[in-house]
Formats: structure tokens, sequence, C-alpha cells
């Protein structure tokens, strides 16, 4: 019973992964789509003032007062129309993230616990809420732009997870039988989703930053355009990287609780550990770098960019090659 | 904008207005300027900034060297491995950077740094929080959110109104003239403070706890008891202000230890699913104990300490006789697990009552099976007619010169090995009730049974529930100082030329605050209606 809810979990999975992929093209047409329009329509000033024209809108009176999360918004007359490949994008991404729920939850039923338990489980359901989160975002402000992004990430990660980390369905070591790992790990995957989308858009941010200073052209200069300046990237990057900070920030304590119940001792130094807090620190280093003069911009996004970075390789790389007590991934 | 009324900042926070560098022709600072100057160095934003990087960065090679506070026997390994690299690591405190200098040095000035940083913004703060809102800016309409509405009534109503309005939102304000001006969200820097406070607050109690805490470990095989006291443990370490009476002797007896093995799901036969140790706990004073369990992730309570189940193995007891039939060794042996199948290896040592010292290295194999090389291993962890199997040495085990000798290691060097692989005569194999004779007439060898046991661990840290309270405060200060915000809102009124009322609402925000546009509209919308025609 356990394989068969496992083998349709996996099949449930690739098919998500396919149709991931499907979403990325979709998403790379509408960049490509929008750029080419862009280009036909606008002069480099002309998209830069647009970029720029919520901030302009802001003094222009009590009509178009605006809001960071309004500056999103493709309200500007003359915008282009959605593309057909944007929607279609959408539809793909959302029916993807439905296989993908699907396979989930059945690797949960199949294991009867939370599938997060090892690297193959943590990576699905990594994946599951990067793309919740990007998707639950959508509802409030139109990110459509880092689709390419995050889909192509989703699909890289979930197609390395699904050759490297898999493993079968077996019973919970005894340290993790604790309703810790529900609370501890589901947290520490809410932290990295949001630091995902936070990356994404801090990458953006940086190409947007790199193009209305000029230093941009080319075929390069036609793909970010009719996405946000680079001011409002920033902004939304800081909204959704303090969300994340603060899970990140409560996994360290809850992962600090756990370790005082199941080792002795809330901090060891135990390699996990080290790298937790490492990236702990550079997110507070970006908060405060967002409220240095002169480190607000790109290289606070540099900042973002690097401290996600530290996550991919506290979970790729410590999680596998390094000794600790985290030693769950089950390979 | 003022900064009188504003929350201190370091001279390089980005809400801070920026002063003037200063020319070449500086007057000279002197002993007093010269050390302010390196005090607003050390606790600007850039400072702060970098030594928070810095700190990132340091805490990298403590992943990457084996460190002997985590992972004393991977240091161990490290000097076998890397001869030549060790004495450089252990020169710079590489294996033990969490307490190296250097990485001290870095986190203590990031915390003198942010106390210097705090210390006058709360000082600042205390007075922001007793202080009016500030005076309303004579021109609003330069503030980057203003809303300007026509509507009728008398000032004074207009103004009663939108006090409510802002009472409502939790505005604290004041009058100024025809307008009104309010502040909220002073929470934003409580919160900020009490972050970084907690902080410290963590730092402190870390500290204290290591000068009053103890740890140790304490190996205990079924029907043996521990007793709390210092000569109790197998190894002890403790902080400075730590007495020997500041153990509470209570006794723990472990009574059995129940472990369960997977056995269904063919992917995981034998991974251990639970262990429990059965224990009877016995107050210093009291004639009779409870009884508890200790199991993972759910450790015993004792006198102020936690008791831990950290480890378990075997203890084959065994009995050896000297060739008349008197038993000269009798108890049980400690062996170390040394594969997933709980194959074990343990020494036994007979310094007396036989005609030669006799050491013995014992491989223990709980389920015991062949494989197709000849070797013995073990199929599975749990007991099925396990298997004893001893190399026999014979000569001097070195126990008398006084030099403490690990009881898990035999010295065979200086011995002669009688028995067992290397030899012709083949180790001595027993299965539990079995009795062989040792060589050379040496004696005999009984195995009378395999207990189990636990190791433990003991921790006393009085000050655990502390860091745990920072830690909490540490967290509710980041949410309040990232997502409550701080704006400042101004509503002024004026009469038209025809005698219209002229509502302006202003809005500033003091940090990060993307719903204040959202927020000045619906105040004004609040206040005097959705606007009749928009401009």
């Amino acid at each position: 019973m356990t394989d068969t809810l496992d083998g349709v979990s996996t099949l449930l999975l690739y098919a998500a992964m396919g149709v991931y992929a499907l979403a990325f093209i979709a998403f790379a047409l509408d960049l490509g789509r929008r750029g080419a329009a862009n280009v036909a329509s606008e002069s480099g000033a002309e998209r830069i003032a647009r970029a720029r024209g919520a901030v302009a809108a802001r003094s222009a009176g009590s009509s178009s007062v605006a809001t960071i999360e309004r500056i999103d918004a493709p309200a500007v007359p003359g915008a282009p129309r959605e593309s057909a490949a944007l929607r279609v994008a959408l539809v793909l991404t959302v029916a993807g993230w439905l296989l993908h729920l699907g396979a989930t939850v059945l690797r949960g039923i199949a294991a009867g616990r939370v599938p997060w338990a090892n690297m193959y489980e943590f990576s699905m359901t990594g994946t599951l809420l990067i793309m919740g989160v990007f998707l639950g975002l959508l509802i409030r402000r139109d990110l459509r732009f880092i689709g390419a992004i995050i889909t192509g990430l989703v699909v890289l990660l979930l197609g390395i997870s699904t050759v490297g980390f898999r493993v079968d369905v077996v019973p919970l070591p005894a340290a993790l039988q604790s309703y810790w790992l529900v609370i501890h790990v589901l947290v520490a995957i809410l932290g990295t989703a949001f630091f995902t989308v936070g990356a994404a858009l801090s990458v953006v941010q940086l190409v947007q930053a790199r193009r209305e200073s000029g230093a941009l052209s080319g075929p390069f200069l036609r793909l970010p355009a009719s996405i946000p300046g680079s001011t409002a990237l920033e902004n939304s990057a800081y909204r959704v990287i303090i969300v994340g900070f603060i899970f990140w920030t409560f996994t360290l304590i809850a992962g600090a609780i756990w370790a005082q119940h199941a080792w002795g001792r809330y901090w060891g130094w135990d390699t996990k550990e080290v790298w937790t807090f490492i990236i702990w620190v550079i997110f507070a280093g970006y908060i405060h770098a967002r409220a240095t003069r002169g480190w607000r911009g790109s290289r606070s996004a540099w900042l973002a960019i690097v401290g996600y970075g530290a996550v991919l390789f506290n979970f790729g790389i410590v999680n596998v090659f390094f000794k600790g007590l985290h030693a769950y991934s089950g390979l | 904008m003022s900064r009188s009324s504003d929350v201190a900042r370091p001279s390089d926070h980005i809400e801070t207005v920026e002063e003037a560098p200063e020319g070449p022709n500086a007057p000279k600072l002197g002993v007093i300027g010269t050390l302010r100057f390196f005090w607003r160095q050390l606790t600007s934003m850039k400072t702060a900034l970098f030594l928070l990087l810095l700190l990132a960065i340091a805490a990298v090679p403590g992943s990457l060297v084996p460190q002997r506070s985590s992972d004393p026997n991977g240091v161990a390994q490290y000097k076998l491995d890397h001869p030549d690299l060790f004495p450089v690591v252990d020169a710079v405190q590489g294996f033990d950077v969490y307490t190296s200098v250097w990485f001290s040095a870095i986190y203590l000035l990031l915390f003198v740094s942010l106390i210097g940083c705090v210390l006058p913004r709360t000082r600042h703060h205390w007075e922001a929080l007793r202080a009016k809102p500030p005076r309303t800016p004579a021109r609003l309409s330069r503030l980057d959110h203003v809303e300007v509405r026509t509507t009728t009534g008398s000032t004074e109503e207009l103004l009663q109104a939108a006090e409510r309005i802002l009472r409502r939102g939790r505005y604290r304000m004041t009058r100024y003239g025809d307008s009104v001006s309010a502040e909220r969200g002073y929470l934003r820097e409580t919160g900020n403070l009490v972050f970084h406070g907690s902080l410290v607050g963590i730092l402190v109690a870390v500290a204290v706890g290591g000068s009053f805490g103890y740890s140790g470990q304490k190996l205990v095989v079924e029907g043996e008891p521990f007793v709390n006291y210092v000569g109790g443990y197998d190894s002890f370490t403790r902080g400075r202000l730590v007495g020997d009476a500041s153990l509470d002797p209570y006794r723990v007896t472990l009574n059995g230890l129940d472990v369960k093995y997977e056995t269904q799901n063919k992917n995981a036969v034998g991974q251990a699913l639970d262990f429990t140790a059965a224990v009877t706990v016995q107050q210093p004073g009291q004639q009779t104990g409870y009884d508890t369990t200790i199991k993972v992730n759910h450790p015993l309570d004792a006198d102020g300490t936690e008791v831990f189940l950290l480890g378990n193995g075997y203890a084959p007891r065994i009995t050896v006789r000297d060739p008349d039939g008197n038993a000269v060794f009798s108890g049980a042996v400690p062996f170390l697990p040394q594969d997933a199948n709980l194959t074990s290896v343990g020494i036994v040592k007979v310094p007396d009552g036989l005609p030669e010292q006799v050491g013995m290295i014992g491989f223990l194999y709980p389920t015991p099976t062949t494989l197709a090389t000849g070797a013995q291993s073990s199929s599975f962890p749990g007991l099925q007619d396990p298997l004893l199997s001893l190399n026999v040495y014979t000569g001097d085990l070195g126990l008398d010169s006084g030099v403490p000798v690990s009881v898990y290691t035999l010295a065979t060097d200086s011995l002669t090995q009688v028995a067992g692989r290397g030899t012709d005569t083949p180790g001595v194999d027993i299965g539990i009730g079995q009795t062989a004779q040792l060589p050379n007439g040496l004696g005999s060898v009984t195995l009378d049974g395999v207990s189990r046991y636990a190791s433990l661990e003991i921790h006393h840290d009085p000050t655990q529930l502390w860091v745990l309270l920072f830690a909490v405060l540490v967290l509710a200060g980041l949410l309040t100082s990232l997502f409550v915000p701080r704006r400042r809102m101004w509503v002024k009124v004026r009469r038209g030329d025809d005698g219209e009322a002229i509502v302006e609402y202003a809005g500033l925000a003091r940090g990060d605050d993307p719903a204040l546009g959202t927020a000045v509209r619906e105040l004004a919308d609040a206040h005097s209606g959705p606007p009749a025609e928009r401009t």
C-alpha cells in the first residue's frame, strides 16, 4: 500500500515537473514578447520614466495616490496588454502546483507522517511552498515577471532531488519523532520559500538597475522591459524577505528548543546550526544594509542573493557532505 | 525632519540628515575628540553591517573543520589524516572557532557597537514617548502623501471629527492652530530596541549559564544506578562557578532499556523505531523512588537537571574462571557499536587471578550471520542467538604503571596473542550460557548473558529559561519593529475664497511603510467622504 501510494506520488511529481517546464517556456515567451513590444513603442528614457511613474504619480494629486503594492500593477496607460503566453503560463503553473500538491500529500499519506522528513521530501514540500508563496503573492501584487525564474528554479530543484535525493519511505528515526518536526521544519521551508521569491526579485532588481543606469545594451536590454523600476522591485523584495527573516528567526528558536529536547543542548555549533546562523546573520546584514546610507539598492540586493545562496548551500551541500547531527538526508 | 523629535539613529542611517563632511582644514580633534570619533565610527551603521558580515564569514571555518566542542572524535581523526596541517589549524584555534579569540572579538565588538547604538536610542525613545507629536509643517503639500478635500462645517467640528478618527487608529495627537498633528507606531522603535536588547540578554544569559551550568555523560548498564555527584560521571564538564557540592546527589537506576526495531518495511529492516529507558529515580535522603521513563526527545527532569538518553549498546555479561573454577572476573562489559546492526567491540582485561595477565578483544554479533567471505557479521541489531567471539592475549596489560588506561582499548603491541585471527588457535566463540576453555590452560570464559546499556547525558543549565525568554522577546521585537508602521499624520483646515473648508491630509513615514498612501486616503475618505470629483 505504501509503495503503491508512493508510486502514484512519484508519477504526479513527474507530471508536475512537466507542466512546470511548459509554464517556464510560456513565461519566457511572455518576457520576450514584452521586451519586443516595449522596444517598439518606447525609448529607454520613457521606459525609465514609466518605471518610476508611480513615484511621480504620488504627488500628482488625490486621485492617484499610489502605494508600493500598486506600483507593481501595470496600470500605466499604454502598457502592453497581457499576452496570451502569460495567461497560459499562469494556468499551467496553477495546474502544475495542484499536481505537485497531490504528489506531496500522497507521499505524506504513504509515509504516515508529514512529508518533510528527508531531503527528497523536503525538496518536494519546499518547492511546493516556493510555488505556493509565489502564487499567493500574485493575489496581492503582480509579480508574474519572476514566473520564469521561479518555475525554472523549481523544475531544476525537483529534477536534482528526484535524481539525487530520492529515497523510499522509511520510518522516522527516534530523534525525529517529535512535534517539533512539524513546526521547526515547516517554518524553515516557509522561510526558504519567501527567501526564494525575495532573491528572484533581487535578481530582477539588479538587472533593472543596470538597465536604468544605461549599462545594459543589445538584446539583453529587451528582456526586463515592462516590469517595475528597481526601487519598486527593491521594496517588494524587502517586504518578502523580512517575512522570510521572521520565519528564519523562528526556525532558529524552534530548532534550539528541539535540540534542547533531543540532544540536551539548545545550541552546539553543529554544522547545520552554524549555517542556519550564518544565513540569519547575512539577512540581518541585508536589513541593516537597507538602512545604511550607500548600501540601499544594488548592494543590498547582492546581500539578499548571497544569503539565498547560503540557504541553497545549507540544504544541498551541508546536508549531504558535511558531518553533523542533522544527518537526515536518508542517502 | 528635525532630529529632536525623531528616533536617534547612527549618523549614517538612511533616515538621518547627512552632515556636511569636514574639510581638510578641520580643527584637530584632540584626545576626547578622537575617542568620540572612534566611538561614532564603532556605533555607525556601516560598522555594524561590516561586523555582521564579518561574523557570518568567521562562522564558516567552524563548519569545515571538526570542532572540539561538537565533534572531538573528528578532531582526533583530523590529526591522524593531516598531521602537518593539524598544528597550523590548531594554532589559529581552528578547532575551537566559536570560543576563539578572533571569533569572540568580532561578536563582542558587534555587541559593543550594538549597545552603543541602542542606549542613546533608548533614552531618546523614552523622551519621544512622553513628547507631543511634532509641529504641523507649514506646507503639507510638499510631503509625499497628501490628500486635499473640500467640505463643509466649522473648523472646530472638522478637527474634532479628525481627532475621533485618528483616536480609533490609536494615534497620539495634539493641536497646532487649525491643525491636528498625530503620530502612531511608537511600538516600532520599542520593538527594535527590545529586539537588540534581547540579543544582549541572550548573550549574557548564555555566559551566566556557562558559569553555573554543568554537563556530563554516564554509561549505565541495565540494573545499575547512576548517582549525580562529580565522581559518578564518566566525563564531566562544569562552569567556573560550579563547586562539588552544587550537584544534588539523586540516584537514577536503569531498570531496563527497551528498543524496538523495524521488521516489516523491507527498506528499513533493523532501523530503530523507539528507545525507552525504564528508570527509578530516588531523591537524596529518601528510601523509595518513583518509576518513570526516558525516551529520545523526552528527557527526565530531576532536581533541576535534565537526563537525556543519547545512545545505547550491548554489554555482554562475562565471567572468567581460573583453572580451578574460581571466578576471577565477572561483570557486564560495555561494547562499542561499530555498525547499524550493532556489531560491537569491547575489551575484557583480567589482570589478576590467572597464571598470566589476560586481555581479550571481544566481537559481539547480536544476530550472527556468516558472509560469503567467511567473515562473521550481524544481520540485525536485535538479539537473536548472539555470538561473542574473543581474541585472547597474554602479557603485561600495563595497568600497574599508574598511567590511566582506557577501558575501551587494549595495547596489543606488548602482548602475545594466543587465540583468534592471526594465530593457529581459533578465537573463542560462545553463545549465551556457553562456556569455553581459554587456550594454554589459562582458565575458562562464560557468556552469562547480554545486557543493554544506555548512554545518559545529564545537563544542568540554570539560565536556559532566560535564554528562551530573550529569544521569544527577540522574535516579538522583530515582528513589531518590522511590521508596525510608524507614521505621522496631519489634518489641517483652511478656508477657501467662498468660505468653504479645504482640508489637507498628509502622512509621513518613519521607516518602511508601504501602506502609508492608502492610510492617508482612507483618513480623508473617512473624514470628508469619498472625493466627489477627482482632480
